[in-house]
């Protein structure tokens, strides 16, 4: 197939970039949307001009490495990751824009390369279970209910990726933040902690510049692992019974 | 050089206790006067840099992904191996210290390998205290599965997704570190070299990814955890980025590099759809317990179903030809990876392969439909059969899935003592990195067990002892070595962006792991091997002369990045052709034309064959020394596997 | 900074007063039409009249009013902080958006939504709240009490068809704001269940669709009656 790109390329952080348009002809509808680009990609060096980058891994969907906002979606139009889209989705003739995440909090790198480093923090802030390696306890120890460790399964399969802060108005994280809090929240290991963490948590989220949610579900329903929308919710709980409960000023 | 594997004595079972109670340890107040460079954040990097920073020592951690968290092992899909025995099955320490062995086809140390199962059952017990959701029993216990033909059910397993939650519990735990101000991260960091002083690793060479500075960064033991290398085969379930670069560069500032042509194929894997595929998609290999693996009889038929111009359903039964049944009765579709593998080769060179590309099998479901119904089989392989009509476009419920190898790990790895030690005093090797568990086979499940094994629960025992002997000096990084190594890495760099040839990066990658396929692929022969070491010398030439790398090294720059990682793998597919061609048994993911048995089988020569081959960098354009490290099997009984 | 402070200005605190405030101002909708509903009994306008008079009078409802508007200004106030918040953490938009894919076009327009309807409410207080606490208002009796004529003013402002297409274009907009709004607020304060939740919404969307409909056919009813 034939097809139109629409892509926006920026040399570093501090240019002001702008959408540049690509024409590819024979394009197989079995080909990943990545591989696309790889064609994209291997055309513009044959011919000297410098290659789009984007971030990507694993190509298999789990990374979470791969971002790209395509025709006004994260991800694209199928709920899944870039690298699992396929050009099957897509028809002969079609205009594609691709852009990069936009956020005040994952800035651009370069073309559609953004980062993601605030993530991070976030998790470092408190999102894990303060044990060390070693003396802990046997792991059938504690038993988990099995529904529950199923519920404490779907939230931990976020890949932060960050399509929720891409799909959301504000630019907002809290689908992120809250998957992890509440993964952790669930189950009894992490409970021990989970004041505290939802309070720090949120307040790096905070300080990283991410948006207000306003409930509108684009992240949930953008998200490639389907991580639900009863989460934040939990986040909101947690979050607010710690301000109301821990000893602290 | 003699090759000292420090494997403790004693019987086997108190290895590893003894060896914890012998070495030296440092005091507490002096942890924090050690930096410790971490290379990778996957399973072993992750669980290493969070272990010893909460030890107390100062740790680096370095990773070129833009997170830790998106190191490979997050695919890891099957699950983890840990001889638990909660399921009262007979499973034990030494049982899985045997699977392991034998597995491996008799290529690795009893001595590392009792430890790993020793091990095991911690990594599980550390996992769930750090909020791994681990599938459960409805009592709340957790749940086992039986996974690659053991014959007790010691996987723990979260869904398919074992290796993500694995991956997100060590990251959780560096994470943690970080926020300690005991780890200091280096994300888009690629290693470029390692620097030695007087013989001892001291620090690494780094390009930050995104400004293109080389930079050099101190420390008193550099641990490598960079992954396998699979992708010199370009296409592999491997991720893009996954390279043998840090590996590579330690070789070559001397530490020898072992069984580099133990490659692990797997059966089942979405097959190449045309030259545009940039990766290959692994499948379960439970599949292989409901469909029929088939292909046509004759080429004409096969050649009609390339074209299309006849469907998998018009062919009758007569015509088709389960290969696998008819030729191991017994065991069926269901003999081990690398005679799946090596059978599917085989039809497909003779012409009867079933897609377009002409390397693809059936793997067929109707007589599963048939018999349970479509809802049972969508029961137990839904997910899969979703993810392959997601990737390819078809429907396996209506027509045959077609699967074909692809290459999945890699066994061979810096060559590493029992304190995982590389033979450059201060320079570790950990995880898939190393060569050390797996012999010439890895168990399923095993992967993922090996690397928080090392990171976790080995790693920090065995730095110590030698960091307590070498007091640390903290090592300026303007000291001369350092600036020469940068020297030499800002000169490759140069290098690279001025030959300004003709040809892409990925026009290089592509033609070696054509060659590494077909001649050092699934079954290799002396001829072949001979013939692909000169092509490959050929295009390493080329490479060097005709490489078009634009932009310049102060800026991301992917096809710079890529073209360090296709320099290094040319060396590496050099010399995986020469370990390849000097075994000459087949063991394990090496299978030697040549030696066989009567029955096609693999064929060992334990007389001759039973070490470790360490290969040392000789120099540039050299051929590289073999050093030999002898194998000795002090408590399992050496045989040879029939699957008739 | 105290530990109040600190959790109302999280983006998670800020959103606590949107919904608190917002839950409020749902019991007052019904409150409010309750009294409003009584507009349109056929007894001309005096039970309209007797109710209006207690509410001015009971100092209760006194006390609540002026919560009522407090906390109509803190929605308000909110809402613009908040907006301005999202709005910085992202200061460029997309070229392409296909926001409509993944979400409702009312949750995406609060803002727009809640500006017009303090507009409407601007009007409307000074429609009738203004009128009745300083202009001219005429007096009625009943059983020899006399009453503020609350009913004729209303009547006399339902007599002009464009404050009545106004009041009921602004009621529309009042649905499409409650209709996201009122689930909203409970997912908000952390109220989410498998069982409850679908619940909630459908409650949401009736309230949503009946509370305005109702308020809007007040006026349509009395100009039908008066002309």
């Amino acid at each position: 197939m034939n097809l139109t790109l629409k892509v926006w390329r920026q040399k570093n952080p501090s240019d002001k970039g702008g959408f540049k348009d690509y024409t590819l002809s024979g394009i197989s509808s079995d080909m990943s949307f990545l591989e696309m680009l790889d064609v994209l990609n291997e055309d513009l060096s044959e011919k000297g001009d410098d290659p789009v980058h984007f971030d990507h891994d694993c190509r298999e969907g789990i990374c979470g490495m791969c971002s790209l906002y395509i025709n006004g979606q994260p991800h694209g139009p199928t709920q899944t990751t870039t690298c699992q889209l396929h050009m099957r989705s897509f028809k002969d003739g079609d205009t594609i824009t691709i852009e990069p995440w936009r956020a005040s909090s994952f800035p651009i790198i370069k073309d559609l390369v953004v980062d993601r480093s605030s993530f991070d923090r976030i998790i470092q802030s408190g999102g894990y279970v303060s044990v060390n390696t070693g003396g802990v306890p046997d792991a059938n120890e504690i038993p988990i209910p099995k529904i529950i460790a199923d519920e404490a399964f779907d939230s931990a399969t976020c890949i932060g990726c960050g399509a929720c802060v891409a799909a959301c108005k504000n630019a907002s994280a809290m689908l992120f933040v809250s998957a992890k809090i509440s993964q952790l929240a669930l189950l009894p290991q992490g409970k021990v902690e989970k004041r505290g963490r939802a309070e720090k948590m949120v307040a790096q989220m905070d300080d990283e510049g991410f948006g207000a949610c306003t409930n509108t579900g684009a992240c949930s329903a953008e998200c490639p692992k389907g991580i639900d929308l009863s989460n934040i919710a939990r986040m909101n709980r947690e979050y607010f019974a710690a301000s109301l409960s821990t000893e602290e000023h | 050089m003699k090759l000292d594997s420090k494997i403790p004595n004693g019987p086997l079972a108190e290895k590893w206790t003894n060896h914890k109670f012998n070495v030296k340890l440092v005091n507490p107040a002096n942890k924090r006067k050690y930096n410790i460079i971490v290379v990778g954040t996957g399973l072993a990097g992750a669980s290493a840099a969070a272990s010893l920073a909460e030890l107390g020592y100062n740790v680096q951690a370095f990773c070129f992904q833009d997170s830790p968290r998106r190191a490979h092992s997050i695919a890891a899909q099957g699950g983890i191996n840990a001889a638990k025995n909660y399921q009262n099955d007979g499973d034990s320490v030494y049982r899985l210290f045997y699977d392991t062995i034998k597995g491996g086809d008799y290529r690795s140390r009893e001595g590392n390998v009792y430890r790993l199962a020793q091990v095991s059952v911690n990594i599980i017990d550390q996992c769930v205290a750090q909020g791994v959701p681990f599938a459960r029993e409805y009592g709340g216990l957790l749940a086992n599965r039986s996974f690659g033909g053991a014959q007790v059910s010691r996987t723990f397993y979260a869904r398919g997704q074992t290796g993500q939650q694995l991956l997100l519990g060590a990251y959780s735990a560096l994470s943690r570190q970080v926020a300690n101000g005991k780890v200091k991260l280096y994300p888009r960091t690629e290693m470029m070299d390692v620097v030695t002083i007087d013989g001892k690793a001291k620090g690494i060479v780094t390009r930050n990814l995104i400004t293109g500075a080389i930079e050099s960064h101190s420390g008193d033991a550099v641990l490598l955890c960079t992954g396998g290398y699979g992708n010199v085969f370009f296409l592999s379930t491997n991720a893009m980025g996954s390279n043998v670069t840090a590996a590579w560069r330690a070789h070559k500032k001397g530490a020898y590099f072992s069984n580099p042509c133990y490659t692990q194929i797997h059966p089942t894997c979405i097959p190449v759809s045309g030259d545009h595929q940039s990766k290959l998609t692994l499948m379960s290999e439970s599949l292989r317990n409901d469909g029929r693996v088939w292909v046509p009889k004759t080429i004409p038929t096969a050649e009609k179903l390339r074209k299309k111009e006849i469907a998998p359903k018009d062919i009758k039964d007569e015509d088709r030809d389960y290969y696998l049944e008819t030729k191991y009765p017994s065991f069926g579709n269901l003999v081990p990876r690398d005679v799946a593998s090596r059978n599917a080769k085989y039809v497909c060179d003779e012409g009867r392969g079933v897609n377009e590309t002409g390397e693809a099998v059936f793997l067929d479901f109707r007589d599963a439909i048939l018999r349970d119904g479509e809802d049972a089989v969508r029961g137990k392989y839904g997910n899969l059969f979703d993810m392959y009509e997601k990737i390819t476009g078809e429907n396996p419920y209506k027509t045959p899935m077609k699967i074909y190898p692809a290459v999945h790990y890699t066994m061979g790895g810096l060559w590493v003592d029992y304190n995982l030690m590389t033979n450059v005093p201060g320079l570790y090797a950990l995880g898939e990195a190393n060569f050390s568990d797996h012999g010439a086979n890895r168990l399923g499940a095993s992967a993922l067990m090996q690397g928080l094994a090392d990171g976790y629960f080995v790693i920090p025992y065995t730095l110590g002892d030698y960091l307590a002997s070498h007091p640390n000096g903290k090592i300026s990084v303007d000291h001369p070595e350092f600036k020469k190594c940068e020297d030499e890495v800002k000169a490759k760099v140069q290098q690279l962006l001025t030959i300004n040839g003709n040809k892409t990066v990925d026009h290089f990658h592509k033609k070696l792991g054509k060659i590494m396929w077909n001649y050092c692929g699934m079954a290799r022969n002396a001829a072949g091997l001979t013939k692909a070491k000169e092509m490959i010398k050929e295009l390493k030439k080329e490479f060097w002369s005709d490489v078009k790398v634009l932009g310049t090294g102060e800026e991301l720059n992917l096809s710079l990045e890529k073209a360090h990682r296709v320099a290094d793998f040319l060396e590496l597919g050099e010399l995986m052709v020469v370990d390849a061609l000097h075994r000459e048994e087949s063991c394990g993911g090496h299978f030697r034309d040549e030696h066989q048995t009567p029955e096609g089988e693999a064929l060992r020569d334990d007389e001759n064959f039973a070490y470790v081959a360490a290969w040392e960098f000789a120099g540039e354009g050299k051929e590289e020394v073999l050093n030999k490290e002898e194998l000795v099997f002090e408590n399992v009984k050496l045989t040879q596997r029939s699957y008739k | 900074m105290s530990w109040v402070s600190k959790t109302l200005n999280s983006t998670l605190g800020k959103k606590l007063i949107m919904a608190l405030t917002g839950i409020f101002l749902i019991l007052f909708l019904v409150v409010h039409l309750a009294g409003n509903l009584q507009l349109i009994l056929p007894d001309d306008g005096k039970s309209f009249n007797v109710y209006a008079e207690t509410m001015a009078s009971n100092p209760l409802i006194r006390i609540v009013s002026i919560l009522n508007f407090g906390f109509i200004l803190l929605h308000a106030v909110y809402a613009a902080i908040l907006t301005r918040h999202n709005k910085k953490s992202r200061p460029i938009g997309y070229a392409v958006s296909k926001a409509s894919e993944n979400s409702s076009w009312s949750s995406r327009s609060m803002g727009i939504l809640g500006t017009l309807i303090l507009i409407f409410l601007l009007v409307h207080l000074r429609g009738f709240w203004y009128e009745l606490k300083f202009g001219e208002v005429p007096i009625v009796t009943y059983d020899g009490v006399s009453y503020k004529d609350t009913f004729a003013i209303v009547s006399a402002a339902y007599q002009n068809i464009f404050y009545v297409i106004f009041y009921v274009v602004s009621m529309g907009v009042l649905a499409f704001h409650l209709a996201h709004g009122f689930s909203s607020a409970f997912q908000t304060l952390g109220i989410n269940h498998k069982k409850y939740t679908p619940f909630i919404k459908k409650l949401g969307l009736a309230f949503a669709i009946i509370v305005p409909a109702l308020f809007a056919l007040i006026p349509i009813i009395m100009f039908i009656q008066g002309s």
